[in-house]
């Protein structure tokens, strides 16, 4: 591999002559294009397609949502009970709650598994536009978790809707069918931007999966041993806008009465997001890498 | 060009790098020396953009790399070998980068042949040993077929053939007419690679000059002068002579004088005069190596010492000898500061023209006559010559250079 070099010109001489002109003599006969936003998501596709993590996270997302849904259904279509003309899609909210920590978790390890590695050096020294990696990043992963949440959401609802149809389930209406696979695979894309976005805020993969599995959980289990009478108003809420309450909203079966309802969890999301996503990209034009 | 002006970066209370600045020109290699902690890696992190300068400044052919118009085609840095993510495989690594800075992607392929990953560009780069991710490293720096390089350690882990190949490479590139910014701890390494050397400790400036002056002033040259070992008054005699034609003399262990202050020929006349016979009489030049532990000795912030294992030896029996420390634990703990030169400074500083040491003090054979030390060859030139001391310590130094430089 490493013939010996020719007798290489003398350096020397070179070096007094450059002493004056400022620019250096080298040029690189690859045309140089001025790079652009593209050119970053390009990258990050490549980036994120060519990692085992992201195929292990989806797959199992995957497996969970179609698994856990089949078996809600299943067991429905097993048993005697009628569904007295209910919507047979809510069945696909256990197996989108547990697959959302897979999307979590993809989220988180895209941009803090840069820093674990130190890779990120290297990414920002070939882009020094810090912001537009960011939102390169983002938009890959909002992308794909979104494509494949929706796919994966809408077979369920489907096969839910064939499964159920000879046990009284109603039809669907077409908002609850937008709800129940666009609106619900928004949320989840977007709880998973926001695990990017901590994890970009974290630098660090544990702590930020952690952070983030916490959210999704702890309001829940905080309110259920909140027994004092005082803190009831605390209890509720933290009832009502936990995430797997939110979630549950999308299929118009919220764990309580009250709260948000509608599609009011997807601008919660959308607002606590993009407040993160501003705070990420400042910290990170500012920090050091 | 890369240009540091009054850089200075501060993590709290400890201040990493203080008031550096520097320039580095192409068509030149440049050697970034140090002492651990010194600050070299955060110069070059501030260098990239990577980290903030508290204040000062540095830029990049006139831009902080930052606002650098299509910086991955200007710069190529090799940071460190394990900046990857090990889950990815070498091509697809290299493939992102290159999609990043709008590289066209069969390059990819032409970069992992030039640093000789063909074979694995398809394994993850997990398993690569250190070799193999500082080529990958080098591969990367390279994909942009950058004008400004620079390599941090970049020799470390790389085996005998792939620290020839490095070295043949950061020549060539310079000679294209490129910045070459390299850092190394392999002193024999970088004599044989830089022609520039920027040497820092403690987050300061300790020299910035070539690196043949960069030797001559920091090491104190000397001649050897061995005579017949049986007839010890031979050698008085010498000493006596030698003292009194302005020479300092120093005996050494095996029976040799170590003179400084006379140069070659004027040593052998003497000898002859006072008609002592002499069987050696050889021109000693420091290597890279000593030159830099004398200046860096005062700024090593990570020094070894002898491994005491106290409380944990069994007590001696009464009468025995405790056994002698084995020469080589620890770290030297002084060196020799070089002779003073002609304006009495020890260290010589970039701009001033450094004096040999023995044209200094020569006596008038030596005066308007070239340095019978000095190296005529230019830069360059040296490499090939087996011979020269000034830029090529051997490789495998002798004993008595390594006994010198204790």
């Amino acid at each position: 591999m490493s013939t010996p070099q020719p007798p290489l010109p003398q350096a020397a001489p070179a070096w007094q002559a450059e002493t004056g002109s400022a620019h250096p003599a080298y040029t690189s006969p690859i045309p140089v294009v001025r790079t652009h936003f593209g050119h970053a998501l390009a990258s990050e596709w490549t980036k994120i397609r060519s990692l085992r993590s992201t195929m292990w996270t989806l797959g199992v997302f995957v497996l969970l949502v179609l698994g856990i849904g089949l078996a809600a259904g299943a067991m429905v279509a097993s048993s005697p009970a009628d569904m007295h003309g209910d919507s047979p899609l809510p069945f696909g909210f256990f197996g989108l709650l547990m697959g959302c920590m897979c999307i979590i978790t993809l989220g988180v390890l895209t941009t803090a598994s840069e820093y674990g590695t130190g890779m990120i050096r290297t990414t920002m020294t070939v882009c020094p536009s810090r912001g537009r990696v960011l939102a390169a990043k983002a938009t890959v992963f909002f992308v794909l978790s979104f494509v494949i949440t929706l796919v994966s959401a809408s077979l369920v609802a489907f096969l839910h809707v064939a499964m159920l149809e000879g046990h009284g389930a109603g039809t669907p209406s077409g908002q609850e069918w937008l709800k129940g696979t666009v609106g619900v695979s928004l949320y989840i894309a977007l709880l998973g931007l926001l695990s990017l976005v901590i994890g970009s805020l974290v630098r660090h993969s544990a702590g930020a999966i952690t952070i983030m599995i916490g959210t999704v959980l702890a309001p829940l289990v905080i309110a259920l041993f909140m027994f004092a009478q005082s803190l009831e108003g605390v209890r509720q809420a933290l009832f009502e806008y936990s995430i797997p309450s939110q979630l549950s909203v999308f299929y118009s079966t919220s764990l309580t009465g009250s709260g948000p309802s509608g599609w009011d969890p997807l601008w919660i999301i959308l607002g606590v997001t993009a407040v993160a996503f501003a705070g990420a990209y400042l910290l990170l034009e500012k920090r050091d890498v | 060009m890369i240009e540091a002006v009054g850089l200075t970066k501060r993590y709290g209370a400890k201040t990493a790098v203080h008031n550096l600045s520097f320039q580095v020109r192409p068509g030149a290699v440049t050697g970034f020396l140090g002492p651990n902690g010194s600050g070299k890696s955060t110069t070059m992190r501030m260098i990239l953009g990577l980290d903030n300068p508290t204040s000062g400044q540095v830029t990049i052919g006139g831009y902080p790399y930052r606002k650098l118009p299509n910086a991955s085609r200007q710069v190529g840095a090799l940071l460190d070998a394990k900046a990857v993510h090990g889950g990815r495989s070498a091509r697809n690594h290299l493939l992102s980068l290159a999609q990043l800075s709008g590289i066209p992607a069969r390059r990819v392929d032409e970069v992992l042949g030039v640093v000789g990953l063909q074979g694995v560009a398809g394994k993850r780069s997990k398993g690569f040993s250190l070799g193999m991710g500082q080529r990958l490293g080098i591969a990367a720096a390279l994909l942009g077929d950058p004008q400004v390089l620079l390599f941090d350690e970049p020799v470390n882990g790389l085996d005998p053939e792939g620290i020839l190949w490095v070295r043949n490479l950061m020549k060539a590139l310079a000679a294209e007419g490129r910045t070459v910014f390299v850092s190394s701890h392999l002193m024999s390494e970088m004599a044989l690679t830089a022609d520039h050397l920027i040497v820092i400790g403690r987050g300061q400036l300790m020299a910035d000059m070539s690196i043949k002056d960069f030797i001559s002033a920091n090491s104190a040259d000397f001649a050897r002068v061995r005579t017949p070992g049986t007839e010890s008054q031979q050698r008085e005699k010498l000493t006596t002579a030698l003292t009194e034609a302005g020479g300092q003399v120093l005996p050494e262990q095996d029976g040799a004088l170590r003179v400084t202050g006379l140069p070659l020929p004027r040593i052998s006349d003497i000898a002859h005069e006072a008609d002592v016979r002499l069987w050696e009489l050889s021109p000693h030049q420091a290597s890279l190596e000593e030159a830099y532990m004398r200046m860096t000795q005062g700024a090593v912030d990570y020094r070894s010492t002898i491994d005491q294992k106290a409380g944990l030896q069994q007590p001696l029996p009464p009468g025995a000898q405790p056994p002698m420390p084995v020469p080589g634990q620890g770290q030297p703990d002084w060196y020799a500061p070089p002779p003073p030169q002609q304006d009495g400074q020890p260290f010589a500083m970039p701009g001033q023209p450094p004096a040999g040491p023995y044209g200094a003090a020569a006596a008038p054979v030596a005066a308007g006559q070239p340095n019978p030390y000095a190296q005529p060859a230019p830069m360059g030139q040296e490499q090939t010559q087996p011979a020269a001391p000034a830029a090529a310590p051997a490789p495998h130094p002798t004993p008595t250079e390594s006994e010198d430089a204790r």
